[in-house]
């Protein structure tokens, strides 16, 4: 879709200038990349402020924020500031991370059920229904706290903060391919006897190219936007398990297990619990704006907004 | 409608049955074991010990049998004592369990009643003002974090303001009904504006979809008032939808109200779970999920039940 295309009258306008149009999603997705770059810059902003997020400066315990330390600092008296900015960057890579993998897994379930039909369809999608109905937290927290060692699991990713990570994503993404695989089979159904699907067959067409060429770009656009609103839910499951002391382990630390110190801390020190939480919050909320403002871009057909 | 009725409950018995089987396989698989638990408990407990109590409660055997044999005892009621407790497990769950319900059915009544009225509102005017700005607060409502919101609270009216009660469910030595209320207060309050958020927006889809009919706007030209067209002739159609989510959402009102719970040392069912799990209470911890899990698959088939019911259409459909 060119511009000249957006700009013709009695033409829809295109998704960028759809998009545009919805001022809190192009707020979120400003807002969004202030926080990525300040935590992809988190080295820098070390270099500046002349220390790092691990200095335990035990007689600077607890101190209000200064010219050194923009936040203050905590109770072991490192910098609050450098520690979010080192928690932003886990949480923000499990929530992408675990939201492409959930995304990945619910594609490929949706599309082959879509496209095979029959038996495979109808227990996929029980299967699917299922999943959607369980409780979803419990069940998050007995799978963190599942010891890896005893699944015969190498201890390369039984043990270690790094493994966490990566655990972590994977367990959130064990449940969070539902949306997508619905939303992708009911894209692969409704293209699937398309008279364009229907001649690429009839070319001879392999059916890898069909799914490639035909139908994947016509399933993209509904998964996009599910997977943008799914990566603040994957922030938020990350967090609350990590809050729980079952998700992120230390030295590592994401904004969840910033959020369980400071829980102990509350009565003395409450700045300690506002800045991670409320990172959290604006950074899942701004997801979800985006998302949403996404919906509305890319298929303002199906959108809830007239 | 019979018919499906019945193969949805099948089909929920046997979610239910595989659900048993997976929690009872990875609870299995947390650290540390029972027997291990007492072997540093009692510095007189030998491995021979450890052998004879591993056999004696089957811990020895495969992972199907043991399945089997809890299988066969949970449906005679037998699910064994929990560890922690020291009691049958169903005698701890039941005082949680209406702790629990009790938390959830008020947040739930007080979060429809915030939802109801403002996504009307919303509705009846897509993209105004008022509408920007309720849906900005759905956004925010399911998008912080449940386990934050509960904390802020704490340290605004518990420790700023010193209004409320920071946690627990009782004042020791007053068990009043204010006392007790006053406990609930926070919880309550944590729990309703993490769901309201979610509800309003179903609302707000549902009234949008329901003002779009031709019988709305029939009524419309022949002069029917702005709020009899709404409460009248679109709402009873919005509800149909909104019952459904609502009631599909039981299982996140459930993890809503674990973490809400864990916050605030509210002695549910959500406490009990974690705590169970933490501290390898393996009965505790397999029936409390149990049920969690069986209520919500319950509250999903009522969910279908009402559905059906509310809409004729689906009659003549099936």
């Amino acid at each position: 879709m060119t511009v000249s295309e957006a700009t013709l009258p009695g033409r829809p306008a295109g998704p960028l200038h759809r998009f545009r149009r919805r001022p809190a999603a192009v707020a979120s997705l400003g807002l969004l990349l202030v926080i990525g770059i300040l935590c992809l810059a988190a080295p820098l902003v070390a270099r500046l402020l002349g220390t790092d997020a691990e200095t335990i400066d035990l007689l600077g315990r607890l101190q209000p924020p200064s010219l050194a330390h923009p936040l203050g600092t905590d109770e072991l008296g490192r910098d609050v500031l450098l520690r979010l900015l080192y928690g932003g960057r886990i949480s923000l890579l499990v929530g992408l991370g675990g939201a492409l993998i959930a995304s990945a897994i619910g594609l490929v379930i949706g599309i082959l059920s879509g496209w095979i039909g029959g038996l495979f369809d109808r227990v996929t999608m029980r299967i699917t229904d299922a999943v959607i109905a369980l409780p979803l937290l419990p069940l998050l927290i007995v799978l963190a706290a599942v010891d890896p060692l005893k699944l015969g699991l190498p201890a390369a990713f039984a043990g270690g903060a790094a493994a966490s990570v990566l655990r972590i994503m994977v367990i959130v993404a064990l449940f969070g391919w539902t949306t997508v695989a619905r939303l992708a089979r009911a894209a692969t159904l409704s293209v699937k006897n398309r008279e364009f699907v229907l001649a690429a067959h009839a070319l001879g067409a392999p059916p890898g190219r069909i799914l490639r060429v035909h139908v994947l770009p016509n399933v993209a656009a509904p998964v996009v936007v599910a997977t943008t609103l799914s990566v603040g839910n994957v922030i938020l499951a990350e967090s609350v398990l990590s809050f729980l002391g079952l998700g992120i382990q230390p030295p590592l630390a994401s904004w969840g297990t910033m959020l369980t110190n400071a829980q102990e801390l509350m009565f003395g020190a409450p700045a300690l619990a506002l800045w991670p939480g409320l990172l959290i919050f604006l950074t899942v909320l701004t997801f979800n704006l985006m998302g949403d403002g996404l919906q509305e871009a890319l298929d303002p057909r199906q959108s809830r907004h007239p | 409608m019979g018919r499906l009725l019945l193969r949805r409950g099948a089909e929920t018995l046997l979610v239910l049955l595989l659900v048993s089987f997976l929690i009872y396989a990875l609870i299995g698989l947390m650290p540390g074991d029972p027997i291990d638990l007492m072997l540093s408990a009692d510095p007189r407990f030998t491995t021979a010990d450890a052998a004879r109590l591993k056999a004696l409660y089957g811990l020895d055997r495969p992972l199907l049998e043991r399945y089997f044999r809890w299988l066969q005892r949970a449906l005679t009621g037998d699910f064994g004592y929990s560890r922690l407790y020291g009691q049958p497990v169903f005698a701890v769950i039941w005082p949680r369990l209406l702790n629990t319900l009790l938390l959830m059915g008020t947040s739930f009544l007080l979060a429809l009643a915030i939802a109801i009225p403002a996504g009307i509102l919303a509705a009846m005017r897509p993209r105004s003002l008022l509408d920007t700005v309720i849906n900005l607060l759905a956004f925010a409502g399911f998008s912080v974090p449940s386990f934050w919101l509960s904390l802020m609270l704490i340290v605004l009216f518990a420790v700023v303001l010193g209004w409320l009660p920071a946690g627990g469910v009782a004042s020791v030595g007053d068990g009043g009904l204010l006392d007790r209320l006053a406990y609930l207060v926070l919880p309550v309050a944590a729990l309703t504006l993490l769901t309201a958020g979610t509800f309003l927006r179903f609302v707000r889809a549902a009234m949008i979809e329901a003002l779009q009919e031709d019988h709305i706007r029939t009524a419309r030209a022949k002069g029917c008032g702005a709020v009899r067209i709404v409460l009248a002739h679109a709402l009873p159609n919005a509800m149909i939808p909104v019952v459904t989510v609502v009631a599909l959402h039981f299982g996140a009102l459930l993890s809503g109200a674990l973490v809400v719970e864990t916050v605030f040392s509210y002695l549910g069912m959500g406490k009990l779970i974690y705590d169970a799990i933490l501290g390898n209470d393996y009965n505790l911890a397999l029936a409390a999920l149990l049920l969690g899990t069986a209520l919500t698959l319950i509250a999903n088939l009522l969910a279908d039940i009402v559905y059906l019911e509310l809409d004729p259409r689906i009659h003549d459909g099936l």
